[in-house]
């Protein structure tokens, strides 16, 4: 009776599994071809929410434009997704998936470290990838192969100490986690920057799988600051506002890109938490792109879902749309799908996105000098404008 | 006086986490003495139990969600032990250990599965989750329940194994298992009481903890799970006050640790104290005594 039953379950799995891999093939006759493109960002683990909000991005500049030109004849673009499970260790397979799947270009990652723990297997490879919204400097640097089309911490990090020290802040807070070559880069630079034009700085780390922030919100209330840095995960971001909250903080807390997120703006929502955000993109600036990717967001429910429920933009998601046009553009440059072809014409892709030109400059990071500073509204649970920021 | 209050934060936030790990303690605590088997899924059924309350809230109201979540827990302790365990009853004690932790892994990946790997917002319970004032010091009114219900429950439960009739079966179930199965008693009956009891207080320790921190992540039971074992060894596994002594110490430490501005060590120090413990009172605090009968 027993072996019975085990047989009859093993038999289910392995029939199931065979079920699973007939799946697709559809007829693929009226294009010339496919092109693939690597989609590599964590969908799961810490920076899962961000992750799925930037390849939102990218699936719905697929859904606009499903095809490409290559030397007169249309192609189809596949989109190859792998989850790097925000996990370092992880990276390093979903990369080596995502090469041996025979894409030609890879997209992400959202999170620096799994971008960094990855580079040298697209390095091997001679694969090009693009960063869309991974801002430590060590992504690129030397590392042919990678670029990246938005900001870089050094820049983002003066522009927060800017901002802070110009809105009288003068003893600031700051908290990363350990491990977490984001954060504990971004830290670093807003230090360097905020010390230089004379503030005061207290620094502290936590430790990865923590939940429990009472401890650092009662720090910073001790050492009397005057303003909270931690350019943290979002999954550590609704934790920390919680309990700023439950603890009357008392002081605005600043953050990176990554807090720009309509989670982080839900979980401020009823709260008296000031949170204030450097980012790329605002809402509104570009309409035309707005309605569309909201529409797309409206009609898919897996879309909706993975947008957090409602569908608030991401800075990140419209970077993730310009990413997929500008891989687009080097495939053309590059007239093959042949990684090494597109590697060869992507430094020299100019491209005009909602998020505002893309040009390749050194070590492959593209050309910004503008951040915009958001706040969130806590009647609204919305993030509104405040001001376009340079160094 | 000005020093107790420059502490007062970290002092309450340690009492109200170590109430918390206490809970979830106690059951590990109970079923290693009675079935001598470390029950590694009981973190993730505290992480379960949280995300129960997180799909019933969004369809029921939370009066309904709650006393529904303890049920469903209860139940699922059940069903694991009925599943997992019974069937290995007289298997090796190793081979019952895997199949924990193979349960362990099963209910991460089924929440992985269901929340898609993002984390849930827990339900938001507006008597506890209010902010209070005490002495200066701004906190949730969790942190205040959490001690007078950990006692109320622990002296509940104390009477319950001191002078009940299934209390007594425990106790002789926990001294020598097949002698007191040859004096009668239902050892299965036993074992379910056991674990109705430690799946209830985990669930109404995810209730508190997660009122607390409200971010659930299928990994979430993971940390807090370790946390409480380490507290099960330090006070002598197999004992319920015990367990319960060692997990406010593990808390209050914890963030006083926190305090000290050694933030990086605060998780550190809980492993270091288990390492201590282990060298030098392998029984732990309360710990009963190893006697080898020739």
């Amino acid at each position: 009776m027993k072996k019975k039953v085990a047989l009859l379950l093993a038999l289910i799995l392995v029939f199931s599994m065979f079920a699973a891999g007939c799946g697709g093939g559809d007829d693929e006759a009226e294009y010339a071809g496919t092109v693939k493109i690597g989609v590599f960002e964590p969908a799961s683990g810490d920076n899962g929410p961000g992750g799925k909000q930037e390849a939102l991005g990218v699936q719905y500049a697929n859904y606009v434009q499903p095809t490409v030109e290559i030397g007169g004849e249309t192609y189809k673009v596949e989109l190859v997704e792998a989850d790097n499970e925000s996990d370092n260790g992880k990276a390093v397979t979903a990369a080596t998936n995502l090469v041996s799947s025979g894409v030609s270009i890879v997209l992400g990652s959202y999170g620096s470290a799994v971008s960094i723990a990855a580079g040298d297997v697209f390095k091997e490879a001679g694969m090009p990838a693009m960063g869309i919204t991974c801002t430590n400097p060590q992504v690129t640097k030397g590392n042919d192969v990678y670029f990246r089309i938005c900001f870089l911490d050094p820049f983002q990090g003066t522009v927060l100490a800017n901002y802070a020290w110009d809105n009288g802040m003068e003893k600031a807070y700051c908290l990363s986690k350990l491990g977490d070559d984001y954060s504990v880069g971004l830290a670093n630079f807003f230090m360097q920057a905020f010390k230089a034009k004379g503030g005061e700085v207290v620094y502290e780390q936590f430790p990865d799988k923590n939940s429990d922030f009472t401890g650092y919100v009662a720090n910073a209330k001790k050492q009397g600051c005057d303003v909270f840095f931690s350019p943290v995960s979002i999954e550590a971001a609704v934790l920390i506002i919680d309990q700023a909250q439950a603890q009357q903080l008392g002081m605005p807390i600043l953050a990176g890109d990554t807090w720009d997120s309509n989670k982080v703006a839900e979980a401020a929502k009823g709260t008296d938490v000031e949170i204030i955000v450097t980012t790329f993109y605002q809402e509104g600036g570009n309409p035309q792109f707005d309605e569309g990717i909201k529409a797309w967001m409206e009609e898919d429910s897996t879309a909706l879902k993975n947008n957090g429920g409602n569908t608030d933009l991401a800075a990140v998601t419209a970077m993730g749309y310009d990413a997929y046009f500008v891989a687009l553009e080097a495939i053309k440059a590059a007239g093959s799908t042949d990684p090494a072809a597109v590697l060869e014409a992507l430094p020299n892709v100019e491209y005009d996105g909602v998020c505002g030109k893309v040009v390749f400059g050194e070590n492959g990071d593209a050309v910004r000098d503008v951040a915009y500073v958001k706040k969130c509204n806590n009647e609204t649970g919305k993030w509104e404008f405040l001001a376009e920021q340079t160094v | 006086m000005e020093l107790l209050l420059k502490w007062l934060p970290y002092i309450l936030a340690g009492i109200s986490v170590g109430g918390q790990y206490a809970l979830i303690a106690i059951g590990y605590t109970m079923v290693y003495g009675i079935l001598r088997l470390i029950n590694f899924a009981h973190g993730d059924m505290f992480m379960i139990a949280g995300l129960m309350a997180v799909y019933l809230a969004t369809a029921l109201p939370l009066y309904i969600t709650l006393p529904m979540v303890l049920v469903l827990t209860v139940i699922l302790g059940c069903t694991i032990e009925v599943v997992a365990y019974r069937p290995l009853r007289t298997a090796p004690r190793m081979s019952i250990m895997i199949s924990a932790i193979g349960v362990s892994y099963f209910l991460q990946n089924l929440a992985l599965y269901a929340t898609g790997g993002l984390a849930q917002t827990y339900p938001k319970i507006e008597w506890l989750a209010r902010t209070v004032n005490v002495f200066g010091a701004s906190t949730k009114m969790v942190t205040l329940v959490t001690p007078v219900l950990v006692i109320v429950l622990v002296v509940a439960l104390v009477m319950l194994i001191k002078h009940t009739k299934i209390g007594m079966a425990m106790r002789a179930v926990s001294r020598d298992f097949e002698t007191s199965q040859l004096m009668g008693i239902d050892i299965n009956r036993v074992i379910t009481v056991t674990f109705v009891i430690g799946s209830f207080l985990a669930a109404i320790g995810s209730i508190l903890y997660f009122t607390n921190y409200t971010g659930i992540m299928p990994t979430s039971g993971g940390m807090p799970g370790l946390k409480a074992f380490v507290a099960a060894v330090f006070g002598g596994i197999g004992s319920i006050p015990g367990a319960v002594i060692g997990a406010f110490v593990i808390g209050i430490c914890e963030n006083l640790i926190k305090g000290a501005n050694m933030t990086t060590f605060s998780d550190a120090f809980t492993f270091v104290l288990l390492i201590i413990i282990l060298m030098v009172k392998p029984t732990g605090l309360f710990g009963e005594k190893n006697i080898d009968k020739v």
